[in-house]
């Protein structure tokens, strides 16, 4: 699609083949097969326990895997320690409820992987961080504490907090859920903002608008299972499968 | 007031010696008590039941028997000999630390599992994350409690005077030989420790004030 188009043979940014996941006898990866170029943004949909959380956390192997295989940028995943770790430090990740140290200042929070993960001086990294900190507007609220920011200031100083470490991917799961509505806009925009520049980004959402309008492609999910994989535009109007259009009559209405 | 500065050297000798006792096995527990604490949270079963063996054994045998132990059984073993004072360190050290380790587990439990989280998937290590992450919000969460500790410890410090170390639980002794009332000596030795107390708990006041703001 978009960045795969190049001369280069570049493997995929992600690339999960044959991937099976339980948690004892609960099925919740299913066969899932999904490539992810360079440079795409995709969002997953699904209804609430399909499996989609798992499938992002896979990812970077805060959940261990069953079977099957992953790489991300054509290096299969390491299963534990310092390889593990490096990977992990190239995979920005996003969560619902934002996860920011509350013992450290909005500043303190950038800083800290890459002091101690890449070994950036204090000052290098202060720098870098007020950088990104002011790119998703909150440069103003870095020496306060998280539990000072609202809730939209919270998860965007977590997106500054992900981008720091100049990662080659970003996850996100469910980045807005936990937000007050007059919120969601803020942090939405900063995500598109994102795509815009080209970051590789899977994005699990319920934001529709933000489907249709960054999206390169959209993944539907039911019990584990990839339904539906195609383009937004095509999955909006001319979704294929029954769980899809039960989904889609779901959100819409309401 | 004749009782205290006529003997002054003696309530200095002593109290000197408690402090040395209270400082060393205090920074000896709060280290030991921590480790246990990691022991006791790892993902290696083996570590966790090594953990909870030590706990269970120690805390539920008296700090007298402990002192016994280090006094007359441990020199049997012929291992590294240890002086009055390092026995009593070492003795007293045991004893807290499997206190301590509970408290900081319970510290454990409070910090939201989702910040240990993004601390890894930021590539930070198993000791990164809980040097950085978990530990300095577990010991905030735990003050009250670990002051407690450090208080009970600071007060068994005065078994050590049973095993020959010459600190404040012994200033009675020395002066009764001396003929000094008996009474207002231990009313001086009271007073002795009740100002390291406070001494403790203005720690703790100014801890709390400081780390309030992080949340
Ligand atoms: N740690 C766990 N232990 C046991 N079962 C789990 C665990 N985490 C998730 N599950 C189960 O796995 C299934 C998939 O969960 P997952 O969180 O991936 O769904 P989801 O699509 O993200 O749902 P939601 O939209 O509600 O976030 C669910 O049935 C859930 O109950
Ligand atoms: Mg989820």
């Amino acid at each position: 699609m978009t960045a795969a188009e190049g001369s280069l043979p570049t493997p995929p940014m992600i690339r999960m083949a044959g991937v099976d996941k339980y948690f004892g006898q609960l099925h919740v990866l299913r066969d899932i097969n999904i490539e992810v170029p360079s440079g795409q943004v995709v969002v997953v949909l699904g209804p609430s326990g399909s499996g989609k959380s798992t499938l992002c956390r896979a990812i970077n192997r805060l959940e261990p895997i069953n079977s099957g295989t992953i790489e991300v940028d054509g290096k299969p995943l390491p299963a534990e320690g310092k390889a593990l770790a490096g990977l992990r430090a190239d995979v920005g990740m996003v969560f619902q409820q934002f996860n920011l140290f509350s013992h450290k200042t909005i500043v303190d929070n950038v800083t800290l992987a890459p002091v101690k993960v890449r070994k950036q001086s204090a000052a290098e990294a202060k720098k870098a961080a007020m950088a990104l900190l002011d790119r998703v507007g909150i440069a103003n609220q870095a020496e306060k504490y998280p539990a000072q920011l609202s809730g939209g200031q919270q998860q965007r100083a977590a997106i500054a907090r992900a981008l720091a470490m100049q990662p080659k991917v970003m996850l996100f799961d469910e980045p807005t859920s936990a937000l007050d509505p007059e919120m969601v806009q803020e942090v939405l925009d900063t995500m598109a903002g994102l795509a815009k520049d080209g970051m590789t980004m899977l994005v699990v959402t319920h934001e529709m608008g933000f489907a249709r309008r960054a999206a390169h492609r959209v993944v539907f999910m039911a019990d584990g299972e990839i339904v539906e994989d195609s383009t937004p535009n095509e999955f909006f109007t001319a979704p294929k499968s029954d769980r899809a259009k039960d989904f889609l009559g779901k959100i819409l209405t309401h | 007031m004749d009782v205290l500065f006529d003997n002054l050297d003696v309530f200095a000798n002593g109290f000197y010696t408690t402090i040395q006792l209270f400082v060393v096995s205090g920074i000896g527990s709060l280290i030991l008590g921590t480790a246990l604490a990691m022991l006791r949270v790892s993902p290696v079963p083996v570590f966790r039941s090594a953990g909870t063996l030590y706990v269970t054994i120690v805390r539920n045998t008296p700090l007298t028997l402990v002192f016994l132990f280090f006094a007359f059984a441990y020199p049997r073993l012929d291992m590294v000999d240890l002086s009055f004072f390092m026995t009593a360190c070492v003795a007293l050290t045991v004893y807290t630390s499997a206190f301590i380790c509970e408290v900081v587990r319970s510290g454990i439990n409070t910090v939201p599992v989702g910040q240990a989280e993004a601390a890894r998937a930021l590539g930070l290590g198993f000791g990164q994350v809980l040097g950085t992450i978990v530990l300095p919000q577990a010991f905030r969460s735990v003050l009250p409690p670990m002051m407690s500790m450090l208080i009970a410890l600071l007060k068994n410090t005065t078994i050590a005077a049973g095993f020959s170390v010459a600190e404040a639980g012994q200033i009675r002794s020395i002066l009764s030989e001396r003929g000094e009332n008996q009474l207002l000596t231990l009313i001086f030795v009271a007073v002795g420790f009740i100002l390291l107390v406070m001494i403790l708990t203005s720690v703790q006041r100014t801890l709390e004030k400081r780390w309030s703001v992080a949340r």
